[in-house]
Formats: structure tokens, C-alpha cells, sequence
């Protein structure tokens, strides 16, 4: 066992941690205040591979491994929590299901230009009705023979790279089969591009963390898709959800990571400097302790992140191996991790704390949603359980 | 048209610099970095490999260390690194250092040598042009915009208060500035290949055309008489003046002495 | 290399469109300090350049003794290769002891060149020169050397310096940073020796062709990369009142950035703001002008070279951090300051 990362590891850090410094950290404030989308950050990253990191060169990708794309979302989101989704969102929602279950076709049609960053992906499984429990699914996708297309109606909420994505995967139910005695929904999965009629977006939500993604309600009416964009096979599409999932609690995890980081690196400056009673703040024990402890809470769920990562990594070479209990913890512990340590370094700050102007409000409130979203943390306590008593 | 791009290894001294308890520099404590102006000369001929195919060599002479900015500059696009290191060549001074590149170049084939103007540790901007000296070429420095047509390159050449746009031939050597362009990250997976990429190293043995009386310290016709870090400033001076002319003859007079009008 | 036969102070007399560079006479200056404490108390100006032969006297003026002009139609504007040939051939020559450049564009070009050319050290960028010994202090078993150059620089981008010496080679020579050394008192009608020199120019692969001269007109500087900030804060009073010192900013040289209060007030854009949701600067001169010193101000100027801050609260706290500290009312004192540093500019 050996904590030492490795040196192209440490140097992808240094190139994440540079870029995130000099390219997203001064557009974080005004993203968020301004509720943009920062497409030129985008691009960016784009143009340094950044949005194919886990891909394999010949798919026109950067063909590093799950651990540097797990460090890339967690430097982004020291600074911008809402960069770090948008390159999670994209890489395991959308660029690793189509990596892991498409076929060859398929990943020569649509990796070179998610890799490349040509193309922006997402991900819509939640719907009004169904969020953690895929059964309640309501969009509906049905087979015309007459045309060899799948046409899909209903809709998805919450959906992260909403409007500005391309490309994007859509659970949805084709029809219904038995299982143990039970009629069940089938549950299939589909690669759907924009500007395909009858995908159109509907409301776009109004958050209290993260306001630069684009959360966007998907709506198909009749939106006919040609029958080779069916994603794996026909009823397999609650796992590759699920499996999916799996792959993005490691991502969400990464940028609960960073928040965390970045709230306690810009308290650790903030109290060498602030003065109280004519002294810094970071002189007295309360403070002290208070930074110790949250330290230790971040060291903890970077260890745990860093391990699903390494074992998403692993399952990269031998499909046999699942990492589904690791994403699970990592997520759990880094998600409300994350929530103590920005809470807490708001309260270090006392007023400038609650102020918008200082980053660590931000964090806050960005924070919280990565107990939410891809599963909520009594969600991941199910999945972990589950393990326990299988 | 092959490009050999010289960088060196510093370090950082733009987030401020650290000391040991004894007041000296602590070079431990400071991130050692590609030097600014190398970079640029590096992104500039990057740039020349984007548009014309340019292979592009870099080469840094150091401490083993130094192998890290070769693998940086392979991980931004540059082909292959060279690192030159020798315990002899240690504690050179600017013409033992030029020297010794200039012995390492004559290995290579190349139409155009970028180095930076100045490194950040040392800020002498004078191994580039020494460089050009000991091996009879061209040299322009304080380049801020670079071209390439046929077989002349055309530069933006940066003075006070003007700038001269000059033509060359090549091979001729070009000192870049910072100012030059806003130089490019590395990527991920240029991170991986150059980490897998092989380093040429060499010795003493494998320069050329050089004399041991003009290598290392031995060779540096300049000697260090002192070292000293410059004292962090104490407290100031806080005045009440009667009127606001006394005010303003204080300050005057104090610009005046520091030599800042 | 008979280090006895080179002797002499060499100064590299700058002209730039035929007319001397300020530094030039800068180093004269110097050179004829340097000059009294060594045996040969000659001081040389080299003056290289196309019809320069009527710029000898304000040299002489300037302390020169003797100048050599080396005037030929090829080194009408600065390039690398006519210059160091002329240069190098005027060491090799007259076998000057000491060589001193001004550390500008021109000069941290032609130094290095030239250095190489003659084999020969280069101390660059420096602010202090003396003659002295060599070890500075006798070590047992080594040769000390006597009235030798010693060159001190600042590196590490000023958090270090050194004194180096050049003790075995010849001609010594140092590139010197422009405004450090002081011009001696000009001596009206003093007359130099001239001395016309010309080594023959032939064009070869090393001259390069200049296609085009651009004199530059500044754009409006960063303020991270500002050698002079003039920064306003609150005290300011008003966004009109800022004008006191736009025009100090502008006698200067410098330009104006300001504290977050001014920016939240909407007086001044966020890019113009310096502290901890600002920028963090570092310039040779900051004036903080009615900032009381907030330590989220504090902490993105400190670093700086020197610090000038004019507040009528004397117990405000930028006084800690100032170098020099003024308690007074800004708006009388400032356009006051305006005033005497364009006249002392003028007097110079």
C-alpha cells in the first residue's frame, strides 16, 4: 500500500490546481452571482483535453485514469463548484456510460467529440415523480417498426449541463416485463441529440448552490430517434443507471472534495490575518482546534475518494471488480464532509463569512447540494447497507 | 525546421520567498518552476510546431531535479528533452553556463534557438545573447512577437520606448520575453506521455568543443564575494507636518533620494 | 591575459536617436568616483553611432576625459552585431580595466555579446559599484587582490543580494541599472580628448535587418504590473476628487488603483482594486492616499518596495506598514506634491 501519488499524478494537480487558479477561480463570484454558465471555461478545458480525461487516446481522448479525472473535478471545485459539476456531469454521466456500454459504432460517433469537448454531455434519469426510485419512471420510449425509430415522450427534471449539453443519455421505460412474480417496468436507456424535434427544455431551475450549471427540465414530445441510438441492451437500462451513478458519486465526491479544500485553504489565510483583541484569530485554540479537526475530516475523505477512484480505475482493466460500495462512502463521507467544513469555515469568518464577496458563502451553499444529487446521502447509507447485510 | 528551446529550472519567487531560521534563503520551501520567460520562448515555438511542423527540443542544463521542466515542456507539446548535468559544470557563472550550452547545441541541428530573456533567480538576461556568441550566430533579444517566413524569421524587437521589427536568417537565436504570448498548459495526457518519455542526458564528455578551463565554477570568470539576503524593512517613519507644503517637500525629497524622480 | 596592461574606466556613452541617454551620464558619474581610487584616473566614453561626433562635449561636460567615437553609417540605429564589433574592437584596443553598460534594452543585448566576445565576466543589473579587495577579507593561502571592481545586485527579484568581483579577467565589466548612480554637477565648456576609431564594418550573417522602427505609445498598464501605484481610498471623498491623483499618477510615470471601499461605492472599476478580493501588487511605490489600511487592504500591498501613505487619522492603521508616514489633510497635500515633483523633474 503506498499514499504517494505518482508523478504524472502530482503533475496532473499542478496543472489542475494552475488552471483552476488562473482561469476559473476569477470568473467563481461572478458566475455564481450572475447565474452564468461559463462557456468559455468550457472551451477551455476543452481545448486541454479536460472533458476527456478517462477516455482511451483512440477514442480522441486523454487516456489518463479515473484518479486524474477524480483530481481535476476536485481542483476545479476548490475554486468553482459549479466548473466541477459541469465536468462531472458530462464525464461520467454521459461520456462513461457511452464508453461502457455503447457499441463500437456508437463510441466512434460520439466519444471523439464529447473527448475533445466539441460536444457537452449530461444525463436525465430523474423525473417529477421518480428520482431515487427508478421504477416510478414515466418517460416512456416506444419502437416504430415502420421506421426502425424509438419515440419518446415525457420529461426529466433537474438535469445538470441541462440546455448547454449535445449529447445526452435518457432513461426511459419500453415496456414491461416480469420479475419474481411481478410485472415490472422495463427500463431502457438512449443516446439522444439536441435538436432532434420534440426535445425541447423546459423550466430552468433557480438554485441555491452551484448557479452557473445549467439545471434544465428535458421534455420530449414525439421525439424520434433512429433505433441504433438505444444504449446497451434493451431492458438493461436500470443498471447502466445504476452503474452510471456509481461512476458519477466518484465525481460529486471529487467536487465535495474541493469545496472542502478550498473553503479551509481560504480560512487558514483568512485567520493567519484577521485580527481580533489584537491578535490574529488564528491564535487562539478554538480556531486552532476547530481548523484541526476539519483537516483531518478533509485528509479522511480524500483518502476515501482517492480509493474509489483507484477502484474505478481497476475496474477500467478487469470489468469483474465493482466499486459501487467505495463511490457510496467516498460520496457519503465527502458530501457531508464538505457541509461541515463550509459551515464551519463561515463561522471562522464571522460577518465577512456571510457575506457574498467572500468565497466561503459561496462554498456553503454549493456544498449542500452534493449531499442531494446523484443519490442523496441516505441513498448512499441504502447502497453501503445493503453491502453490509447482503 | 527543428527548434531547440533552452529552459531552466528556478524558483518561485512570485508568491515571496521563504527563509531558514538563519535568514537564508530557503530554496527547499519554493515551488521550482519552468522560468517565465523560458515558457514563453517555449510556447512560441510550440506555436512555430502548430503552424509549420517545427520539432521542437528543449534542453535545460541542471541538477537531475531539472528533469521535471523537460517533462513539463514535453507534456505542453515539445518532441523530446536533453538534460545536460555534471558535477563539474556546478556553481557556473553566466559564460561558464553559456559555455556549456553552447558545447551541448553543437550536438544538434537546428534552425532557431529560443531561450527566455532573463531567469527570475538570477535576472542577468545574458546567457542568451552568450550563447549566440559562442556559436556565431544572430541573436535577438527581447523578442514580443515572433514569424517565420522561408528561411528569415521576423521579430518584434522590444526597446524603452519603441520597438524595432528585424529579419534574420537562420539559424539565429532569439530571446523571448514574457510579454510574448500567454503560454499554454500542459494537458493530462501529455502528462502521462511525457512522464513515459525518454530524457537524454549528458555529461562533461558530451559537450562539444569546449575547454575545462572555461566550465563550472573553475571557469566563471565571475566570483562571489558576498551573499547576503536583503533586509526585510523595519518599522517607518510616521511625520505631522505643519503645513501642507512641508508635506509635500518631505515626499519629494524622499523620491528624490530613493531615485524615483 | 596581462591584467596589467588594461587600464582605465570605459563607459558605453548610450545614444538613441543621436541623442545620450540619461544613463550614459549616469555611469560617468560613477566611472570618475571609480576612477579616484584606482592608479589610471582616466575615464573613457565610448560613443558609438552614425554622425555622433557633435555629442562629445555634453560627455566632457559630464566627467569624460577622453571619448572614443566610433561613427559609421551602419550603427545608425541599435542592432546587436555592428554595436558589439564596435564595442568589442574598442576593449580589445584600448585594454580598459573596467567597462561599464547601462543595464537597458540596449545594454543588456550588447553586454552579454560583448562580454563573450572579449572572454571576459558581466556582472549584470547592478546598483552598487566599488573598489576594494578581493576576498573582501584575506584568506590564508589565497591571493588577495587589490582595487578591484565590486559589483552588487539585487537577485531573486530583490529578496537577495550579492557583491561580485571579476579578479582574474579583463576588462572587468558590469551592466548598471538606470537611476541608481548619480551624474556629477555638468562642467560647462570642459573638453575632452577625442579620439576617432573605426574598425571596418562588413555585413555578414550575424547583421540583422531592421524592417521597421515602432516608437511605442503606452496602453493603460495592469495594475499588477505598475512600477507606481497611486491608490485611493474612502478618504478620497469623492470619484471627481480622484483627478488630485490621476495627475500625480501621471507626473509619475505611475498609475491609480484604489481600496474596496471605492470600488463598492462604484467610483472605480473592481480591476483598479488592490487587497485581499482585489489584486495583490507589488510596485516600487505605493502611495496610499486616505486608506485607512484595512488588513484585507494590507494584505495585497505589503510587498511593496516602498510605501507612502498620506492620512489625516493618525492612528489609521496603513501608518504600521508605511515606509513614510504623512498625517495631513490629502487635498491640499496632494496637488502640492504634484506640483514640486514636476518642478523637481524639470530641475533635472
Amino acid at each position: 500500500m503506498d499514499f504517494t501519488l505518482s508523478k504524472e499524478h502530482e503533475m496532473a494537480r499542478q496543472l489542475f490546481s494552475d488552471f483552476a487558479q488562473n482561469e476559473v477561480k476569477p470568473l467563481a463570484q461572478e458566475v455564481d452571482e450572475t447565474e452564468t454558465f461559463p462557456r468559455e471555461t468550457v472551451e477551455k478545458m476543452a481545448r486541454y483535453g479536460f472533458l476527456g480525461i478517462p477516455v482511451p487516446k483512440e477514442y480522441g481522448g486523454q487516456g489518463c485514469d479515473a484518479l486524474t479525472y477524480a483530481m481535476c473535478v476536485e481542483e476545479l471545485s476548490k475554486v468553482c463548484g459549479t466548473t466541477g459539476v459541469i465536468v462531472s456531469a458530462h464525464t461520467s454521466l454521459c461520456v462513461d456510460p457511452i464508453l461502457t456500454y455503447g457499441t463500437e459504432e456508437q463510441k466512434q460517433k460520439y466519444l471523439p467529440d464529447l473527448a475533445s469537448g466539441k460536444k457537452l454531455g449530461a444525463f436525465g434519469l430523474t423525473e417529477p415523480g421518480a428520482g431515487t426510485d427508478a421504477q416510478g419512471q414515466q418517460t416512456k420510449a416506444v419502437l416504430d417498426e415502420a421506421t426502425n425509430e424509438w419515440v419518446l415522450n415525457g420529461s426529466k427534471c433537474f438535469i445538470t449541463n441541462g440546455k448547454e449539453a449535445d449529447v445526452y443519455i435518457v432513461i426511459a421505460v419500453t415496456g414491461k416485463v416480469e420479475k419474481r412474480g411481478k410485472m415490472m417496468k422495463e427500463i431502457s436507456a438512449f443516446i439522444v441529440e439536441k435538436g432532434t424535434p420534440g426535445f425541447t427544455f423546459g423550466t430552468k431551475e433557480n438554485k441555491m448552490g452551484i448557479r452557473g450549471s445549467s439545471t434544465y427540465e428535458l421534455i420530449f414530445t414525439d421525439c424520434r430517434i433512429p433505433a441504433g441510438n438505444l444504449l446497451g441492451a434493451k431492458g438493461k437500462g436500470f443498471n447502466i443507471a445504476m452503474h452510471t451513478l456509481d461512476g458519477g458519486r466518484i465525481g460529486i465526491a471529487a467536487q465535495a472534495l474541493g469545496l472542502a479544500e478550498g473553503a479551509l485553504e481560504t480560512t487558514i489565510a483568512y485567520v493567519k490575518e484577521r485580527k481580533q483583541f489584537g491578535r490574529s484569530i488564528g491564535a487562539f485554540q478554538n480556531t486552532q482546534f476547530v481548523l484541526a479537526d476539519l483537516a483531518t475530516k478533509v485528509e479522511a475523505a480524500k483518502l476515501l475518494v482517492y480509493k474509489a477512484a483507484m477502484k474505478k480505475a481497476e475496474f477500467a482493466e478487469n470489468p469483474k471488480t465493482s466499486y459501487s460500495v467505495e463511490a457510496a462512502m467516498a460520496k457519503l463521507a465527502a458530501a457531508e464532509i464538505a457541509m461541515e467544513v463550509t459551515t464551519k469555515c463561515v463561522q471562522l469568518h464571522g460577518g465577512y463569512g456571510y457575506i457574498r464577496e467572500y468565497d466561503v458563502e459561496r462554498m456553503m451553499r454549493d456544498a449542500k447540494i452534493t449531499e442531494i444529487y446523484e443519490g442523496t446521502s441516505e441513498v448512499q447509507r441504502m447502497v453501503i447497507s445493503a453491502a453490509l447485510l447482503k | 525546421m527543428k527548434v531547440v528551446v533552452c529552459i531552466k529550472q528556478v524558483p518561485d519567487t512570485k508568491g515571496g520567498v521563504s527563509f531558514n531560521p538563519d535568514g537564508t534563503l530557503n530554496r527547499a520551501a519554493m515551488l521550482a518552476i519552468m522560468n517565465p520567460d523560458d515558457k514563453a520562448g517555449l510556447e512560441a515555438a510550440l506555436r512555430l510546431k502548430d503552424e509549420y511542423g517545427a520539432e521542437v527540443t528543449v534542453l535545460t542544463m541542471g541538477l537531475p531535479k531539472a528533469t521535471d521542466v523537460l517533462r513539463e515542456a514535453i507534456a505542453m507539446g515539445a518532441d523530446k528533452g536533453i538534460l545536460v548535468t555534471d558535477r563539474v559544470l556546478g556553481g557556473a557563472d553566466t559564460w561558464a553556463t553559456s559555455t556549456t550550452i553552447a558545447g551541448a547545441l553543437r550536438n544538434l541541428e537546428y534552425d532557431l534557438i529560443i531561450t527566455g530573456r532573463q531567469a527570475i533567480d538570477g535576472d542577468t538576461a545574458q546567457v542568451g545573447p552568450q550563447i549566440a556568441e559562442h556559436l556565431g550566430l544572430p541573436v535577438i533579444s527581447y523578442a514580443q512577437k515572433i514569424e517565420v517566413e522561408g528561411n528569415k524569421v521576423r521579430v518584434q524587437r522590444q526597446y524603452d520606448d519603441r520597438y524595432h521589427v528585424l529579419e534574420a536568417e537562420m539559424p539565429c537565436l532569439i530571446t523571448a520575453l514574457s510579454e510574448l504570448n500567454e503560454p499554454r498548459y500542459m494537458t493530462p495526457g501529455g502528462i502521462f506521455d511525457a512522464c513515459a518519455a525518454e530524457i537524454t542526458t549528458w555529461g562533461r564528455a558530451d559537450l562539444k568543443d569546449v575547454d575545462d578551463s572555461n566550465l563550472g565554477l573553475k571557469g566563471s570568470p565571475t566570483k562571489i564575494a558576498k551573499a547576503s539576503d536583503k533586509v526585510k524593512k523595519g518599522a517607518g517613519t510616521k511625520v505631522t507636518p505643519d503645513s501642507p507644503e512641508e508635506a509635500a517637500q518631505y515626499i519629494t525629497d524622499r523620491l528624490l533620494e530613493k531615485h524615483i524622480i | 591575459m596581462n591584467l596589467e596592461e588594461y587600464k582605465g574606466v570605459f563607459v558605453f556613452a548610450q545614444q538613441v536617436d543621436n541623442e545620450i541617454s540619461s544613463i550614459a551620464y549616469e555611469l560617468l558619474g560613477k566611472a570618475r568616483e571609480l576612477a579616484e581610487s584606482l592608479d589610471n584616473k582616466e575615464v573613457t566614453a565610448v560613443l558609438i553611432g552614425s554622425d555622433v561626433k557633435n555629442l562629445t562635449d555634453s560627455l566632457a561636460e559630464y566627467g569624460a576625459d577622453k571619448v572614443i567615437v566610433v561613427d559609421d553609417p551602419e550603427l545608425k540605429d541599435y542592432r546587436t552585431e555592428p554595436y558589439a564589433h564596435a564595442l568589442a574592437s574598442v576593449i580589445n584596443e584600448f585594454k580598459p580595466e573596467i567597462v561599464l553598460v547601462g543595464a537597458t534594452a540596449i545594454g543588456r543585448d550588447l553586454g552579454p555579446t560583448v562580454s563573450a566576445r572579449v572572454a571576459t565576466g558581466l556582472t549584470a543589473d547592478c546598483t552598487v559599484l566599488e573598489i576594494g579587495d578581493f576576498p573582501l577579507v584575506a584568506i590564508p593561502n589565497q591571493e588577495q587582490k587589490h582595487n578591484q571592481l565590486l559589483m552588487t545586485r539585487p537577485a531573486f527579484g530583490g529578496n537577495t543580494i550579492a557583491t561580485i568581483a571579476c579578479p582574474n579577467n579583463r576588462p572587468q565589466m558590469a551592466t548598471v541599472r538606470p537611476g541608481v548612480m548619480q551624474k556629477i554637477e555638468p562642467k560647462k565648456g570642459a573638453k575632452a580628448e577625442i579620439v576617432e576609431f573605426n574598425p571596418g564594418f562588413t555585413p555578414n550573417n550575424r547583421y540583422v535587418t531592421i524592417k521597421e522602427v515602432v516608437k511605442a505609445v503606452s496602453d493603460t498598464v495592469d495594475i499588477m504590473d505598475a512600477k507606481i501605484l497611486v491608490s485611493g481610498g474612502r478618504g478620497v471623498g469623492s470619484p471627481e476628487n480622484f483627478k488630485i491623483l490621476e495627475d500625480l499618477a501621471e507626473v509619475l510615470g505611475g498609475t491609480v488603483s484604489c481600496s474596496r471601499a471605492v470600488v463598492d461605492s462604484g467610483w472605480k472599476p473592481k480591476d483598479l482594486q488592490v487587497g485581499q478580493t482585489g489584486k495583490t501588487v507589488r510596485p516600487n511605490v505605493y502611495f496610499a492616499i486616505g486608506i485607512s489600511g484595512a488588513i484585507q487592504h494590507v494584505a495585497g500591498m505589503e510587498e511593496s518596495d516602498l510605501i507612502i501613505a498620506i492620512n489625516k487619522d493618525e492612528d489609521a492603521p496603513i501608518f504600521d506598514v508605511a515606509d513614510y508616514g504623512i498625517v495631513g489633510d490629502l487635498n491640499k497635500i496632494v496637488p502640492q506634491l504634484t506640483a514640486d515633483i514636476k518642478a523637481a523633474i524639470a530641475n533635472k
